[in-house]
């Protein structure tokens, strides 16, 4: 019986420090059905639960590659060089989510283009994916998603106990053929009966110089990454405290351009086309949970969090160079009124951004503040309605004085099937040189349109997010399956709009303006979705995507580049039974039909650095074999873009970077082809 | 000085007797109650926290068992237990009448064990 209240009692302290802590208990419960990517009929928002098993099906090297296998977020690489992955959610890029880890916002500001790539993949217990507003506990920013990723924790994960996570030791190798390596190591260690510890070590480098299409640049960067954290969990269940703190630091390099460049002889030179990122980081978190004695329903949490964050890069000729530090403190309070069919979280939130930024010449440099105080009520007559209403009032020092009301229903119309609805505004700061980096690798120039806003001369962005879905189990030929639909609409009321549309007065050069919206621009986007577990063991997921995408640009309505309009996703897994001492066999295939993009203007160039208006449609292949030897060891062997798709023309004006048509930053599909790899994991129990 | 005394000894007996009775906000009991399927859940949960008083229920499909916590200065265990056969499930102490167990969903209609007291 005691054990059963210390695992409740925990569960509850752990549910403090999740957005939707209301919810957990119930997303706890269902990680015990080990399904790789969990839609719950009972959580009141439109959130999939990513588990560690899904993050096993498509070897991930870090938290950018980690949504291969899911189709509510579209992955694409961010320009021809740098071989960083982008999302985009509702057809909207990351800097319109909110990127937290455990509930802390973390890829934001600085580390908007490369924040992603900082968190291995062996790091990661669990992801959840929220589509539309999302909830006002952790800030005011999001407007198409919130992502949270879960770390492990050093005490490992209570309700799935097998996790492949959860040891004193784990080691996990990776090698692949385009010359990259990953090594992961990780520690476990009981310091007392309340203080446990953990120690991650990450380390990758790519050694090898590929240029697969010839055109004299390298199709990804030579690149090295040092990452390390450690923490420390108290945990003490008669007196109701979980508490957590978290030392990380982080040192990633990476060079690209030209074949010949050598960063010794030619950096800030003609001779040869050359970049280099080189970025450093360092974190102090921690958090601490207290429930309240005998009520399991009324806890307090305290999270507090510091960082560095500094990066110093060149593309050619242009330098960008941006320092960041930044304190963000929570304070939230859980409970009920009257019981627990009314919940409700409020608190208090400030946050300090401290920003250091050259883009050549020009200084940027500023700090951020804000404070705010939030309050979300949530209703659920544990039955087939669940609401969840919150707003929060914040005074920001660009932003103003502003309100954020956000609102999420759940209704079940009959059996199996879920009906939601969600509604909620975001506000930010376009951080416009940070989130758009990859153009400082072309011959543009940087015009801001605007001076008299607060925001490098810019107003703020405000945009409203609806959006309806719908989903329904059901048996058919006597299989589990489900489908379902979700469509969304963000609205932007101000925006900045990024325009590469427009050609500079002077023919054949090339330039991007950054100007305040004047007139709409919104994302529609539509997802249906069909999965069926075909045999046993046997698992298909289809998802087809529409979007609508469109803003008023200087030159009139149009589509936004680099955004398909149609596309389609399948996943084909497959798995044989566990036999003994833990032997098994896994497949995976996953299948992306992209349809074409509109790219921005390059009309004015001679024909040989011209593109057409839209790119092909093309499909790209993924595939992935695991073989468990015992339950502390296992090899997988995989290959990326087996169908060797390339993008003709990665970098336009290859021959001549510094000349006017020079631009690698226009990405529509793989640059490298085909690559494979291979690795191991292995544990001690 | 007789009844002044007699006074004072009302007001010590009281305020024993009050002290004796310290109430619990955060009571927590554990009762056995009879059901079947999801919709029993449903319907066993509902009607604990029709109660004023229950601040949580939590009914288990397979052990049977449903663990409130309730405040015992607004409510007890057999007003809860009450409320719960009035929807047509058996508790230990309090049986449902035939009429309200006939009005139960199909699956949920559990085995009664004919002890009729």
């Amino acid at each position: 019986m005691m054990k059963k209240q210390i695992s409740i009692l925990l569960l509850g302290l752990l549910g403090v420090f999740s957005s939707y802590s209301q919810d957990t208990l119930q997303a706890v419960k269902v990680i015990s059905k080990n399904k790789g990517l969990h839609k719950s009929l009972k959580i009141t928002a439109n959130t999939t639960l990513v588990t560690s098993k899904e993050l096993l099906k498509a070897a991930c090297c870090n938290l950018a590659e980690s949504f291969e296998t899911n189709p509510s977020i579209d992955v694409n690489f961010s320009d021809a060089l740098t071989g960083t992955k982008q999302i985009k959610m509702l057809g909207l890029t990351s800097p319109y989510l909110m990127i937290a880890e455990e509930n802390i916002p973390s890829v934001r500001g600085a580390s908007q283009a490369y924040g992603l790539s900082f968190t291995p993949g062996t790091w990661i217990e669990s992801i959840q994916i929220t589509k539309g507003a999302g909830s006002v506990v952790n800030g005011y920013e999001s407007i198409s998603g919130q992502i949270n990723t879960e770390l492990i924790k050093p005490i490992g994960n209570i309700a799935n106990a097998s996790s492949l996570r959860s040891s004193p030791f784990l080691l996990n190798f990776y090698g692949s053929s385009d010359s990259r390596f990953e090594l992961n190591t990780h520690f476990n260690l009981k310091i007392s009966d309340k203080w446990t510890s953990a120690l991650f070590v990450h380390g990758n480098a790519r050694t090898g110089k590929n240029d697969m299409n010839d055109d004299g640049f390298l199709d990804n960067p030579l690149a090295k990454q040092i990452n390390i954290l450690n923490r420390y969990q108290y945990y003490n269940a008669e007196k109701g405290l979980v508490s957590f703190i978290n030392f990380r630091y982080m040192n990633d390099k990476k060079q690209t351009g030209e074949l010949d460049f050598n960063p010794n002889k030619d950096k800030g030179t003609t001779n040869f086309w050359g970049s280099e990122i080189n970025t450093e980081r360092f974190d102090v978190s921690s958090k601490v949970g207290y429930v309240f004695k005998d009520m399991p329903y009324q806890s307090i949490g305290f999270q507090n969090a510091f960082n560095t964050h500094n990066q110093e890069s060149y593309f050619g000729l242009n330098q960008y160079n941006i320092k960041q530090s930044s304190f963000y403190s929570n304070l939230i309070f859980n409970s009920i009124i009257s019981n627990t069919m009314h919940k409700f979280a409020t608190g208090l939130n400030f946050t300090y951004d401290k920003y250091q930024e050259f883009v050549n010449v020009n200084d940027y440099s500023r700090f951020d503040n804000s404070v705010g105080a939030f309050f979300e009520y949530t209703y659920d007559n544990y039955d087939n309605f669940s609401f969840i209403a919150g707003g929060r009032v914040d005074n920001h020092n660009r932003l103003g004085t502003f309100i954020t009301p956000r609102l999420h229903i759940r209704y079940n119309p009959w059996e199996k099937a879920v009906l939601r609805f969600s509604a909620g505004r975001g506000k930010r700061t376009a951080n416009i040189f940070a989130e758009n980096q990859p153009l400082f690798a072309s011959s543009r120039s940087f015009n801001v349109l605007h001076t008299s806003g607060k925001i490098y001369g810019l107003d703020p962005e405000i945009a409203w997010n609806y959006g309806l879905s719908f989903n329904q189990k059901f048996i058919i030929f006597g299989k589990n399956a489900d489908a379902g639909f979700d469509f969304y609409k963000t609205d932007f009321t101000k925006q900045v709009v990024v325009d590469l549309y427009t050609a500079p007065a002077i023919p054949g050069t090339h330039q991007v303006l950054f100007y305040n919206l004047n007139g709409k621009s919104f994302a529609n986007s539509l997802q249906v979705d069909f999965n069926v577990e075909i045999l046993k063991h046997l698992d298909l997921r289809t998802a087809y995507k529409y979007y609508d995408i469109q803003t008023d640009y200087l030159s009139g309505r149009s589509e936004r580049p680099l955004q398909a309009k149609h596309r389609f996703f399948a996943n084909l897994g497959y798995e044989t039974h566990i036999i003994e001492k833990g032997k098994q066999w896994k497949f995976d295939f996953t299948y992306n039909w992209m349809g074409e993009q509109k790219l921005p203007e390059t009309a004015s160039n001679p024909v040989v650095d011209r593109l057409p208006q839209y790119s092909p449609s093309f499909s790209l292949m993924n595939a992935q074999i695991t073989r468990t030897f015992s339950s502390v060891f296992e090899m997988y062997i995989g290959g990326e873009n087996i169908g060797n798709y390339k993008q003709e023309k990665a970098i336009l004006g290859s021959e001549n970077p510094f000349g006017t048509t020079f631009d690698a930053s226009i990405s529509y599909a793989p640059i490298f082809g085909q690559m494979y790899y291979a690795g191991l994991r292995f544990k001690i129990k | 000085m007789r009844n002044l005394f007699l006074g004072m000894m009302l007001v010590v007996i009281t305020l024993s007797a009050q002290a004796q009775e310290k109430k619990n906000k955060n009571a927590k009991h554990t009762i056995e109650v009879n059901g079947n399927c999801e919709q029993c859940q449903k319907r066993i949960q509902k009607a604990a926290f029709s109660v004023a008083g229950v601040k949580t229920a939590v009914w288990s499909i397979e052990t049977h068992k449903l663990d409130l916590t309730l405040n015992e200065e607004k409510t007890t265990i057999d007003a809860v237990a009450k409320a719960i056969a009035k929807v047509g499930h058996d508790t230990e102490n309090v049986k449902a009448t035939q009429e309200d167990y006939d009005n139960l969903h199909h699956c949920c209609k559990y085995e009664r064990q004919e002890t009729n007291k």
